[in-house]
């Protein structure tokens, strides 16, 4: 299960929104062993792509100093889909480096951003509870 | 001189857990090279078999990318630290197309 504070889930929301029409992506910070997000880092999209998505990699190296200078880790990373679901697409699977983070999408198909969360370990996709915090 | 390497989450099970591990070597080649003979479990993870860095992860010698450096030959010092971080990527792609579900 992820855990989300409001307001770690509307800041990637609207940072998914900002991007648009492309892309966007950003990391999560937050405690590793309870699956909770503390905090969200907005992150450029090298690829600049409505289809694909590259974490600027200066961005995430300074965004694993902050998690792990607060005593967190860096667990997820979050991508837009823009006209399809909130899905792991095969691309996102083959990409897939850390069996231990949570991958987040949040599909901007519909009006409303629809936020899906998913474990993929060795290729297999599984989704899981997204639990949201009022704050 | 050893020098600081700081592991990303996906490789710390193979070092013991640990964040941090210090690592002899004067290049980055010669680093990751001795790492992968400490802890064999990150081999084909870091370097490739041709001695070149693993397409999917990014070293940095304190703030910088060592791709834009001298990538496995930039020299490193006591002072340096080294950081290992996957590269991530993805994105829709061919999602609209085929799901396996």
């Amino acid at each position: 299960m992820l855990t989300l504070p409001r307001t770690v889930h509307d800041q990637m929301v609207a940072h998914c929104l900002v991007g648009l029409p492309d892309e966007a992506c950003g990391r999560l910070g937050g405690d590793l062993a309870t699956g909770t997000a503390v905090t969200c880092y907005p992150t450029r999209n090298l690829a600049a792509s409505a289809k694909l998505y590259t974490v600027d990699p200066k961005e995430h190296l300074r965004a694993d100093r902050d998690a792990e200078g607060s005593g967190n880790s860096i667990i997820g990373v979050f991508h837009s889909h823009t006209h399809t679901e909130a899905y792991p697409s095969p691309t996102d699977v083959a990409q897939a480096p850390d069996p231990s983070w949570h991958y987040v999408l949040v599909s901007l198909r519909d009006t409303e951003p629809m936020v899906r969360s998913y474990r993929i370990v060795e290729g297999v996709i599984e989704e899981e509870p997204v639990r949201l915090l009022a704050r | 001189m050893p020098v600081q390497v700081n592991l990303p989450t996906v490789l710390r099970p193979h070092a013991g857990g640990e964040r941090t591990i210090a690592v002899e070597g004067e290049t980055v080649g010669q680093v990751l090279n001795a790492l992968v003979a400490r802890y064999p479990g990150m081999s084909g993870q870091v370097i490739d078999d041709t001695g070149a860095l693993h397409k999917f992860v990014n070293i940095y010698i304190n703030d910088d990318d060592v791709r834009y450096l001298s990538g496995v030959d930039t020299p490193v010092g006591a002072t340096d630290e080294l950081s290992i971080l996957p590269a991530v990527a993805g994105g829709a792609f061919a999602a609209g197309v085929h799901h396996q579900r």
